[in-house]
């Protein structure tokens, strides 16, 4: 493959150039790998250990276990109900969050100020809407797994704890995001509404409502879809449903139920892609 | 019979706005069929919530989280398990970067043979399904307890969103600078190192800080399940029911969330500079 | 830079026999690209392509560097039909020839100097290339390669720093680092001014006759063409309109080949799965 390496340019005869970017470059790579000793050491990196006898045997002892997956009719039927309580966790918890969400939302939207109306907001109904904000925020940053983890503790092991925890982190964001696509919604309808007289429930029934409304069902139906792999997940500090199954067979070195379980969730998070997508372009 | 009543076909709605009103009550219907059904299947026990007993014991719930636990042996631990946590979030993102990354080129459409594609993209696709958490205890049973199985899930699960999003990126580069290499027969490594590489390395820069935002999110909690850092210590101490310590732990993690979603985003800026 | 230093075989001759080019995804276009287009380049030849827009002038140039497949007739490379061989020999085949598009096919971000460097990449191995992106391997002759440009000082700022005059003069200059012999340039001076064009065009002939490089360039300024090479090739609509010694082509010739012609679009642009011979585009080099 090698062509004859035919130089037409010889090099001049002046003296060749120092490359300025040289000495960043050089210092860049010190600084990269000065810092990545301390990464390799905090998190305990040592891939080699995994090769060895010991874990080698546990591990080939859980893969070999994957085939064939486990499809007795006793484990399927659990597997079923599972799954059906891993959805009816996520529903319900979006419920709950859209319950937590709407108000707060509606509390929170600049467009329904009426103060505005003259010109700048009030202060006083402005501090209301940032303390809104604020508490929107708060309830997203917390992972719902801490707040699954806590709950646990206050109503015990089981879907109670799931569904709170979906429905305050997902009423957190479903709020941002709902307050957002209303503000950023043709305001003008509204703001005469309010302008006349109207309520501001009636202000958002008729004037926002009827724009944004495509929008929020997408974007609450997407998240829906989220929930349901989140709620797989809460399973795992037991808030019930498949990801609950999915840990004590992983416990149990289960490799066939796990592998079962496995390919459960993927379709099941495919038919809620599918399934998702589906209602969002049927709405349109 | 009044006129009135006989239908003015000026104003009966357009049939495709009827359709889409019925379809949506439908929707509706069975969305509110959904939301009884979850309601009514699942016990819940919303008498522990909403007895006049229970809120009493809530708030008192509540206040053992103050003061949190500022003994400086404990913050020292918090600190470590911090430290911890960051490494795992960091390590995570840069395996993920590199393993996407090779992932990505015969994921994407420019540059794969056509039979490569298909497996490599339903590889990615599995990567990213899995979620950290589950991951991680999969990891265990490889990689025993601690943060090492934790930088694995991140890694893993990580390799299949970037591997998807840098695929993307290398296609949509434009297409003149490899164009004009590849027709003086470069071969395709130096193609990739000369023309698409130079162009796309900011935006894939971009999307490894942007997931390690979220990574750090994920690696906080990880450890509930034995993967290290904040969540281990986090799950320790709640099951001793010390709240105050807990507090301390969920101050660090906010402050650690904090910090890296701002070195981030200030990375970010300076990148596009 | 004067000195012939190792200058290696002569250059590849180009001969294109009834060759007809149509455009993937341009199926319904009124008429090819090119149509039997016949045309015999000699070894070391210096030969001008001219013609209005849309004549074909682009189109021929990448059938010739095998960036175009053609759907009748064949291109011979020093007498081998490049769709005729194996794909390793088809990419030591590319190897010999160096293609300038229109528009300077320059990464934005890139520095100047691994820009132009990039020439060489065909004769360099892969641990070269890896190593020559961490620190340039070979400043100074990347920088004597600029020289002629003018752009000798430039050598370390990024490409989307330079004027689209300046970025084109060092897509120029990439030819005189690659190991091609044979040069196929497409409107290497639109973005020039009259004398850069005229030194560009001068640097370009040079060290192409040194080196017994074969040299086909298509312009649009006539009187610069037909002054500085030996035969122009007129194209019109896809066809062949002259071909003949510079000296004899007459003004009638000219006004024929630049009457009203009807605004045709640009050719699409191609990239690098166009050569990959993916089944979507189906004529395409691999």
């Amino acid at each position: 493959m090698t062509t004859d390496p035919v130089t037409l340019i010889s090099p001049s005869r002046s003296l060749p150039r120092r490359d300025p970017a040289l000495p960043g470059r050089l210092a860049w790579l010190a600084v990269s790998l000065l810092l990545l000793w301390p990464l390799l050491v905090l998190t305990e990196f040592r891939p080699w250990q995994m090769l060895e006898a010991r874990s080698l045997r546990v591990t080939a002892h859980f893969l070999t276990g994957f085939l064939p997956p486990a499809l007795n009719a006793d484990f399927l039927a659990t597997v079923a109900r599972e799954t059906w309580r891993t959805v009816a966790i996520a529903t319900a918890g979006v419920s709950l969050a859209l319950l937590v969400a709407v108000p707060l939302a509606l509390i929170a939207t600049a467009s329904l100020s009426v103060s505005s109306l003259a010109g700048r907001m009030a202060a006083g109904p402005f501090a209301v809407r940032q303390a809104t904000r604020a508490l929107m925020v708060a309830l997203r940053t917390v992972p719902e797994l801490v707040w699954a983890l806590v709950f646990v503790r206050v109503v015990g092991l089981g879907p109670t704890a799931g569904v709170l925890a979906i429905g305050l982190t997902y009423g957190g964001m479903l709020g941002k995001v709902f307050a957002e696509i209303l503000e950023s919604s043709d305001a003008h309808p509204t703001r005469m509404l309010l302008a006349n007289g109207s309520g501001r429930l009636q202000a958002f029934l008729y004037g926002l409502l009827p724009q944004a409304a495509p929008e929020l069902t997408s974007y609450a139906i997407y998240r829906w879809e989220c929930a349901i792999r989140s709620s797989v997940v809460l399973g795992f500090v037991g808030a019930g449903g498949l990801g609950q199954q999915m840990d004590s067979s992983l416990k149990m070195l289960a490799g066939n139920e796990v592998a079962t379980m496995l390919l459960v969730f993927f379709g099941l998070v495919a038919l809620a892609d599918a399934a998702s997508a589906w209602l969002r372009k049927s709405l349109r | 019979m009044n006129a009135d009543h006989d239908a003015r076909p000026s104003e009966a709605l357009p049939a495709r706005l009827i359709a889409l009103r019925a379809r949506t009550g439908w929707v509706l219907l069975a969305a509110l069929a959904l939301v009884a059904a979850s309601f009514w299947s699942l016990d819940l026990q919303w008498s522990a919530f909403w007895s006049r007993g229970s809120a009493a014991s809530m708030g008192r719930f509540a206040a053992e989280f103050f003061p949190p636990d500022t003994s400086p042996p404990f913050v020292r631990k918090v600190a470590l398990a911090t430290a911890e946590t960051l490494a795992m979030s960091a390590l995570g993102t840069l395996l993920a970067s590199l393993f996407g990354l090779l992932l990505a080129l015969p994921a994407a459409r420019t540059h794969a043979r056509a039979l490569w594609r298909v497996p490599t993209r339903m590889l990615l696709n599995a990567l990213r399904a899995v979620p950290e958490l589950v991951w991680a205890s999969l990891m265990l049973i490889a990689a025993g307890l601690g943060p090492m199985a934790g930088t694995l899930a991140l890694a893993l699960h990580t390799t299949g969103v970037l591997g998807r999003l840098f695929a993307e990126a290398i296609e949509n580069t434009p297409p003149a600078p490899a164009f004009a290499l590849r027709v003086q027969g470069a071969g395709p490594a130096q193609v990739l190192l000369y023309a698409t590489l130079p162009q796309v390395a900011p935006q894939l820069v971009s999307y490894a800080l942007y997931r390690w935002e979220n990574n750090i999110r994920a690696a906080s909690i990880l450890g509930v399940v034995g993967a290290g850092g904040l969540g281990q210590l986090l799950s320790y101490h709640l099951a001793l029911f010390q709240m105050g310590r807990v507090a301390t732990i969920l101050l660090a993690m906010l402050a650690l969330v904090l910090a890296v979603d701002a070195a981030s985003y200030f990375a970010r800026r300076a990148m596009t500079r | 830079m004067n000195r012939g230093v190792n200058s290696g075989r002569p250059g590849p001759s180009l001969r294109l026999e009834r060759v007809s080019v149509r455009y993937p995804g341009a199926q319904s276009a009124p008429r090819p690209a090119l149509q039997q287009v016949d045309l015999q380049i000699g070894s070391g030849e210096h030969v001008v392509v001219v013609g209005p827009s849309g004549a074909g002038k682009t189109t021929l140039l990448q059938v010739a560097a095998g960036a175009l497949r053609a759907q009748h007739g064949r291109v011979l490379l020093d007498g081998e039909d490049p769709w005729s061989i194996g794909a390793a020999r088809r990419r030591q085949l590319r190897g010999r020839l160096f293609l300038a598009p229109q528009v300077p096919p320059l990464p934005p971000r890139q520095r100047v100097v691994t820009a132009v460097l990039a020439g060489r990449l065909p004769a360099m191995s892969l641990a070269a290339s890896l190593r020559s992106l961490l620190v340039p391997l070979d400043i100074a002759r990347a920088s004597a390669a600029l020289a002629p440009f003018d752009l000798s000082d430039r050598l370390f700022d990024r490409v989307d720093r330079l004027s689209g005059g300046e970025r084109q003069r060092v897509s120029l200059a990439r030819a005189l680092l690659a190991p091609a012999r044979l040069w196929l340039l497409d409107e290497p001076l639109s973005s020039l001014d009259p004398v850069r064009a005229a030194r560009a065009l001068q640097t370009l002939r040079e060290q192409a006759s040194l080196h017994g490089i074969t040299l086909v360039v298509s312009m649009h300024q006539v009187e610069l063409a037909l002054a500085n090479f030996p035969r122009a090739v007129g194209l019109r609509d896809g066809t062949v309109s002259f071909d003949a010694p510079s000296s004899q082509v007459s003004p009638e010739q000219l006004r024929w080949l630049y009457a009203h012609t009807p605004p045709v679009p640009p050719p699409p642009e191609l990239g690098p799965e166009d050569l990959a011979g993916s089944a979507a585009v189906p004529m395409m080099w691999r």
